[in-house]
């Protein structure tokens, strides 16, 4: 990859989800008060209205909804083709996220994916996905 | 007491394809088109509806045209803005805050080469913490993966979704205006062997990149009994916003335009069976089976049955975007004015050669990433 890839920097409200990603954890909002899980992280909860809901360690098992293979990259961090897609996890939010495989014809909607990282320049890590039982 | 129920008088473009006009200049030529039109001068408005043109768009559009509106809206709604600004400037003019409002639009984009395929996404966003470095093009991406979805939940075909991109061409071919027009016919076969960009969607599914400008000029029923054509009814109108991102929309084979529909069919005490002409926002292919589904025109999922075996092109039996849409008669970034125009067209026999008979018409605007949705009805002339 020659360039980075584009993206802004952490804030005060998503630094705890960037922070775990530089151990390999993948963390997101879970109310205390209500119990509902939301992603991307915000300043409140957006089914009850409680404050700064914490973060929890969730199990990176999720379903792909849809996705599309990228044949024109928007950037040159990018080599097409690639898949992006958005997952829902087994806890519920949902991720714009890439897939990883060599296969991208085999890619299906309701295909089971799990959690892998792609390491950044900083230390950080993007969650990503790549099909069940692939090595 | 005057009657200040809100009616359409006035439609125009400005010059459209490749210009090589500023933005202000497109805009400034389609209001004063859009005026003329109606009969009316600018010393005559006092509304201004304008976005996308500069970060105060309402301001910089009243300040190029040289008047000081009491009323102005830019509110960025993607392509669905203008359907918003119909239903704001009616609101607004029913409520005396203004008379005429003059909602206009203007872009270069392609003379420019303005347009980026991964798009602009704002950075202090969450999308671009959590959306923007995964690669994501913008809007396609967003617009393939509804497509996949559909294909998947309901056995729609590419075959299916390239018969929009058909039709919309043999109705450019009758619309001399339009960027296709002179360009021959499309077969399904030419949608399906251009080249692929973000799949199921191939370069033929998208919408064509061009420059161009409209303008709508909306007055009160009393003010347009002294003007010269008849006055277009406002009969109902909806708006709906439902996501910002892609990991936040709520379905993604069922956007908000189910929302601004069923508004619009209230206020107008119609529903989809009375619609006589109906025109969609046809960024891709896909964006018009969701919004006929959406807008009841078929059942969910049964958007693809629709639009085959040229149901949906010119001499079919629904009349839909007949002036070759955002696919073949122009997209200047936001086309959303361009369906007012030409439903307005169509609704006072203006239409030439692709005139289909309509005494009604819908026009439902879509913005951003299936984000924003503005529904319109119109009537003809009483």
């Amino acid at each position: 990859m020659t360039e980075p890839r584009p993206i802004s920097p952490p804030d005060r409200v998503t630094a705890p989800f960037w922070d775990a990603t530089r151990e390999r954890r993948f963390v997101i909002q879970r109310c205390d008060a209500c119990d509902a899980y939301q992603q991307y992280p915000r300043s409140f909860c957006i089914s009850c209205e409680a404050n700064e809901p914490p973060f929890v360690e969730v199990s990176g098992r999720a379903t792909i909804i849809s996705f599309s293979i990228v044949h024109r990259a928007p950037h040159p961090a990018f080599t097409a083709p690639y898949a992006v897609a958005l997952v829902r996890l087994d806890e519920g939010p949902v991720l714009l996220t890439n897939i990883v495989t060599d296969d991208l014809d085999a890619l299906r909607c309701e295909q089971r994916v799990t959690l892998t990282w792609e390491a950044l320049d900083d230390g950080r890590a993007l969650p990503m996905f790549t099909p069940e039982g692939k090595p | 007491m005057a009657d200040r129920t809100p009616v359409i008088v006035g439609v125009a473009e400005s010059d459209l394809g490749v210009t090589d006009l500023t933005a202000l200049e497109l805009q400034a030529q389609a209001g004063l088109r859009a005026l003329d039109d109606a009969g009316l001068r600018l010393q005559d408005v006092d509304g201004i509806a304008a976005t996308g043109v500069s970060r105060f768009s309402a301001t910089q559009t009243a300040e190029y045209l040289g008047i000081t509106p009491s009323w102005i809206d830019a509110t960025m709604a993607g392509g669905s803005s203008f359907e918003l600004f119909v239903a704001h400037a009616s609101d607004a003019i029913r409520a005396g805050r203004c008379d005429t409002v003059l909602i206009s639009y203007g872009s270069n984009q392609r003379s420019a080469k303005l347009r980026s395929l991964g798009g602009v996404i704002d950075p202090q966003t969450p999308q671009a913490q959590f959306e923007l470095p995964y690669g994501p093009l913008a809007p396609l991406s967003l617009y393939a993966m509804a497509a996949q979805r559909h294909m998947h939940e309901f056995g729609t075909t590419p075959e299916q979704l390239a018969s929009v991109a058909v039709a919309a061409r043999e109705w450019a071919l009758l619309n001399p205006k339009a960027f296709r027009y002179g360009s021959g016919p499309l077969t399904i076969d030419d949608v399906l062997s251009s080249p692929m960009v973000s799949s199921p969607l191939h370069a033929a599914d998208c919408c064509l990149v061009t420059d161009g400008g409209g303008a709508v000029v909306v007055t009160t029923r009393e003010r347009a009994r002294d003007l010269p054509r008849g006055a277009i009814e406002i009969l109902g109108y909806g708006e709906a916003s439902t996501n910002n991102g892609m990991m936040t929309i709520p379905d993604l084979t069922w956007p908000g335009a189910h929302l601004s529909g069923a508004a619009a069919y209230a206020a107008a005490g119609l529903g989809p069976s009375d619609i006589d002409l109906i025109e969609v926002y046809d960024s891709f292919t896909i964006t018009v089976l969701l919004q006929l589904e959406g807008l009841g025109f078929c059942a969910r999922g049964e958007g693809g049955a629709f639009v085959e075996d040229g149901r949906i092109a010119p001499g079919g039996s629904v009349a839909l975007n007949t002036s070759g849409g955002g696919l073949s008669y122009c997209h200047p970034g936001m086309y959303g004015i361009f369906l007012l125009i030409e439903a307005v067209r169509q609704l006072r026999g203006e239409a030439g050669e692709r005139q289909v008979e309509a005494e009604t018409a819908l026009c439902h605007g879509t913005g951003g990433l299936l984000s924003t949705h503005g529904t319109v009805i119109l009537g003809a002339s009483r």
